[in-house]
């Protein structure tokens, strides 16, 4: 079983938010990059089918040179293989970055596709059933279980306060949520171990694609701004309950229109 | 014929709010980018709601129910008889499911839980939250079709009150790669987060997980669904589907109210733009505070049941 792992790279989740001088981007200064979230339970799991059934855990990223940090990390886990796809990710839309994705898997042998749910930062959730529509495989989005069989995968997809048990046949594109599995941690000899493994890098055109396939093609940003900035309402003493309860079931009524 | 092209989705025999909101914005969008509203479901039981939000058409595909592959078929089959300039999916699991599959088979842009649209001459303009709410990010859709999916309580459901929808079959192919084969209902009776008008989320402050039946009784008066903060969710006590914030969801609904809530940034982030947010927390400094309309220092565990008795008593009213 052979699987690849598609990673985003993106802000830690702990970042203030800053606007770039540009308007439209984030001001990337001081900003510490992650594997996002979702991403390290989707590489978790195709690290446990390598241990279980054995081949190898490919981990694949598109963007600039810091995404070979986010690479090195999931080699660090239990990842054996990566490629860095290199190029400015930040004017591609999903459809492109899925398309460079897409051109990048046909050169890896695999059985399962693996993202997360969505990138945590642009939280768009339109990579991964992109991809598994341009490669013809079938999707299960959102998936908190799943097992495999020769030739097929069963998976658990969380809808609406209910979960669809799906089955699929492979290869196919699974994007992880959280509750998945319990991602490990990178172990010291992982890590000296990650450091021999040499990132195969490509460009874009490697792949056959050229730059106006990927950027600023059907989805553009044309301003990014921050929420207003809220001051804090009105504060009161919960010493009495009852009191308390009064005045929230008034602001409810007559504020919120919410009884 | 250009337009907009809505995905209904049909629950007990009506049309899910997700759809009808879709469905809204849509009539307004046909209105400034001119042609029709028209909507596309599984069966034509969405044929009579669909037309009282003000479709035209209504495209059903004879294949059951969702499946990706053969939904993406019959959309394309129905975008391909009106050439819609828009097609809309309202924020449910299936809508996020489908969009982006549809997007990459006509090579056409997606922006994603939108909260804001509008048709600037022929492009689609829409307003989406990004770091999970911490910015919000105006987009430009050029493709045609130009799709969004909507996030949910962010547009208004507004009828309008037509006549049933014309019903037009569309074909499906008959096999797929994947296939449902089993559903399991995981929180019978129970609201979820990104549909509630009302929210009672439950953080840190609830010190054990058996707790949470204070934060449940409420949210049961009122009529409302239960969140709840990371630290609770990595802990075991609820389950991720209540999870607010970033790597949870992003709400925004009518009326949030947390109680022992810190209000860490990822959690800030996720609720933040709720229309109204009442918090209760015993510490005076608390974060929350900052974005709360209504703040209550004092002690949940004496707070939440009388509010709940007060609630009690104002619905018995």
């Amino acid at each position: 079983m052979n699987s690849v792992v598609c990673i985003a790279q993106v802000p830690d989740t702990e970042t203030r938010i800053k606007i770039g001088g540009d308007g439209r981007r984030i001001d990337e200064a001081g900003v510490k990059y992650i594997v996002s979230p979702y991403d390290e339970y989707a590489l978790e799991e195709a690290i446990r089918l390598k241990e279980k059934e054995g081949g190898d855990v490919t981990v694949l990223g598109f963007g600039p040179d810091r995404v070979q940090q986010a690479l090195r990390e999931s080699l660090a886990r239990g990842a054996t293989k990566a490629v860095h796809v290199k190029g400015e990710s930040g004017d591609a839309d999903s459809l492109g970055i899925a398309k460079v994705l897409a051109a990048a898997l046909r050169t890896i042998p695999h059985d399962l596709v693996f993202f997360g749910k969505q990138g945590v930062g642009t939280d768009n959730s339109l990579v991964g059933p992109m991809v598994a529509e341009l490669l013809g495989y079938p999707q299960i989005n959102v998936v908190t279980h799943m097992e495999t069989a020769a030739g097929k995968v069963t998976a658990h997809r969380e809808i609406e306060g209910a979960e669809e048990v799906i089955e699929a046949t492979t290869p196919a594109v699974i994007t992880a949520q959280k509750g998945l599995n319990e991602p490990r941690y990178a172990s010291l000899k992982g890590i000296m171990a990650a450091k021999k493994v040499t990132i195969d890098t490509k460009s874009i055109a490697d792949l056959g694609l050229a730059d106006s396939d990927v950027v600023n093609q059907r989805v553009t940003v044309v301003s990014l701004e921050l929420p207003p900035e809220k001051s804090g309402g009105r504060k009161i003493d919960g010493g009495d309950p009852a009191a308390a309860a009064k005045e929230i079931v008034r602001y409810m009524k007559e504020e919120a229109k919410a009884l | 014929m250009p337009g907009v092209l809505v995905f209904c989705e049909v629950q007990d025999g009506k049309l899910k709010k997700a759809s009808r909101e879709a469905l809204s914005i849509g009539r307004k969008l046909a209105e400034a980018a001119g042609g029709d509203l028209t909507a596309f479901a599984s069966d034509e039981s969405a044929a009579d709601d669909a037309g009282r939000y003000g479709a035209k058409k209504l495209f059903v595909t004879g294949a059951g129910g969702y499946n990706p592959e053969m939904y993406t078929a019959a959309m394309q089959a129905a975008i391909a008889q009106t050439s819609p300039s828009i097609v809309l999916f309202g924020g449910t699991s299936n809508g996020r499911d489908l969009a982006p599959r549809l997007a990459a088979r006509l090579d056409a842009g997606v922006a994603s839980d939108v909260d804001r649209l509008e048709w600037a001459g022929s492009k689609l303009k829409a307003r989406r939250p990004v770091y999970s709410g911490k910015a919000f990010a105006t987009v430009e859709v050029s493709s045609v079709p130009a799709i969004a999916t909507t996030r949910m309580n962010a547009f208004p459901a507004e009828e309008s009150g037509g006549g049933a929808a014309e019903v037009v079959e569309v074909s499906a192919p008959a096999e797929s790669k994947a296939k449902v084969v089993e559903t399991k209902v995981t929180q019978s009776g129970e609201l979820s987060i990104v549909e509630a008008d009302i929210i009672v989320a439950g953080g840190r402050g609830l010190k054990e997980g058996a707790n949470f039946s204070l934060i449940r009784d409420l949210a049961h008066a009122i009529g409302g669904a239960v969140g709840a903060s990371r630290a609770t969710v990595d802990a075991g006590w609820i389950d991720h589907q209540h999870q607010v914030g970033q790597t949870g969801r992003v709400v925004s609904p009518n009326l949030y109210i947390a109680a022992g809530v810190s209000g860490a940034i990822q959690h800030l982030a996720g609720m933040s733009s709720s229309k109204h947010i009442v918090a209760i927390n015993k510490d005076p400094e608390a974060p929350i505070f900052r974005v709360a309309d209504l703040g209550v220092v004092g002690d949940l565990f004496t707070i939440l049941p009388a509010l709940t008795e007060e609630v009690k008593r104002a619905k018995a009213h």
